[in-house]
């Protein structure tokens, strides 16, 4: 199939290097948490929660546990919810027994500011106390404006700030990939 | 969205949609330990009453505190209104204190519309004479959807009052823009001289209407409007236009009761009926707080 995408968009990664980069992130979730007894993966709506449950898959995959994974949104705790008109919510669900005491990944697919993820600690703050929590992302672009860093990093991405990250997921956008677009 | 919520009207299908949306999202936050939200730290909402309504006020008082904003409370009683001052100078004096939202419940049609003209907020209808009330109308809505999924094609009958009850008019324009069928059933001294040219069906015989519906919404008989002989006794009217267990019984297995309190038991609504499992009744407060958080939120909540 010929692709016509605008030139100046790049594929970064493919659909099996996003398999591979998620697989190698179940295994480190795995290893650093000692077998993710207590793990919950939290998905920051849309493409996060994606990534949330296939991660949740994949650790069952490798080793025969039961993950729970879930989703939060935190645009009611943006600090650019002011500079456009009201956003529309994403989904908040969470697995029945709560965060409390829980090591709580959260799940992304693109870092970069760092503001989304200080906005999801607010939000996770408001909704229990969890033991632990860490951050997994696809990718990582650089370029924060916080103290924020993650702990499992699907593809290190250098980028310059005028450029954008796409992340596709076959569940939302028919096929997989991470396009750079300058 | 419009900058003011006044009539049903002004919201197409899309907005009503995503206040309903919306709602459903913020419904959780009332369901966890911490039931609040940063979102509008240091917006100010100012509850406008000239009427008394115990029930709506304290509905928006909620939702605007759960969202963190400060809420100032202005009746009518022992305010500057009793001592004459016009509802221009009392929208002067909430502009100059900040307000970026002003909720108001006024006994003269049309207040809110006035009133917009002089705040640079957002104004919020809760209310206003005989003309119309969209949040509650929202709520209704969103009610029936999380009972009966989609309302695209449902039958909805409203019985009783519908000459003095802004609850039913407000219902008729949004239910209609959300792809229900309305059908109105009352005595024809109790529908107003227009009502022809509502988006709706009428009737005068509720027996004939009930086994087609899926919505039962039954109205409360406003005693403190009626200043004219409307119906020759109140027995009469519960008789022929009162939702008794006989009726109830008549009624399609899964469709639902609503009622948009207070309640006149005995006299609209049989107390058995009101109390089954089937009404919605006490939801119908939960959810008011639920929609109002979601209406405040999509108008204060970005740029404004």
């Amino acid at each position: 199939m010929v692709n016509f995408v605008m030139s100046d968009s790049r594929a970064v990664l493919e659909g099996p290097d996003i398999h591979r980069a998620l697989t190698r992130i179940a295994h480190e979730i795995l290893e650093r948490t000692k077998g993710a007894r207590d793990v919950i993966l939290l998905g920051i709506p849309t493409r996060g929660a994606t990534l949330a449950k296939r991660l949740g898959e994949r650790i069952a995959q490798v080793e025969d546990v039961k993950v729970a994974s879930g989703s939060l949104d935190v645009t009611m705790y943006r600090d650019d919810l002011r500079s456009g008109p009201a956003r529309a919510l994403g989904r908040t669900e969470l697995p029945a027994d709560g965060v409390d005491d829980k090591l709580v990944v959260l799940v992304d697919d693109v870092l970069y500011s760092g503001r989304t993820i200080r906005a999801a600690l607010d939000a996770l703050n408001d909704l229990g106390r969890p033991r632990a929590v860490q951050l997994a992302v696809l990718v990582d672009r650089g370029h924060r404006e916080l103290p924020i860093r993650a702990d499992y990093v699907g593809k290190n991405l250098p980028t310059a700030k005028s450029e954008k990250v796409k992340v596709l997921l076959t569940e939302i956008d028919g096929r997989d990939a991470v396009e750079l677009i300058k | 969205m419009n900058k003011h919520l006044i009539s049903a009207a002004d919201l197409s299908k899309d907005d009503a949609l995503l206040i309903l949306d919306t709602a459903e999202e913020l419904g959780k936050v009332s369901e966890r330990s911490i039931k609040k939200l940063p979102t509008l730290r240091g917006r100010t909402v100012v509850n406008l009453f000239f009427e008394d309504s115990t029930r709506t006020r304290i509905s928006f008082e909620a939702a605007a505190k759960r969202l963190s904003a400060d809420v100032i409370n202005f009746s009518a009683k022992g305010s500057s209104v009793s001592k004459g001052e016009s509802l221009k100078d009392t929208a002067l004096t909430l502009e100059a204190m900040g307000a970026d939202a002003v909720v108001i419940r006024h006994s003269a049609s049309g207040a809110p519309y006035r009133l917009a003209t002089w705040v640079r907020g957002s104004v919020v209808n809760a209310g206003d004479g005989t003309h119309e009330h969209p949040t509650q109308a929202l709520l209704d809505a969103f009610s029936m959807r999380r009972r009966l999924g989609s309302l695209e094609g449902r039958r909805v009958t409203i019985v009783g009052d519908v000459l003095h009850s802004r609850v039913a008019r407000s219902n008729v324009l949004l239910l209609n823009t959300l792809g229900a069928e309305v059908t109105l059933v009352a005595p024809p001294t109790l529908l107003p001289v227009a009502v022809d040219t509502w988006p709706c069906q009428v009737s005068y015989d509720l027996d004939a209407v009930l086994p087609k519906s899926d919505v039962v919404m039954m109205l409360r008989v406003q005693k403190e409007r009626m200043n004219a002989a409307y119906f020759p006794s109140e027995r009469e009217y519960s008789r022929r236009y009162g939702l008794d267990r006989d009726r109830f019984a008549r009624m399609p297995e899964e469709a639902i009761v609503m009622h948009p309190g207070p309640m006149n038991r005995g006299m609209e609504i049989a107390a058995e009926v009101a109390d089954s499992p089937r009404s919605t009744i006490v939801e119908q407060v939960a959810n008011g707080v639920t929609i109002r958080m979601a209406v405040l939120y999509l108008l204060l909540g970005g740029e404004i």
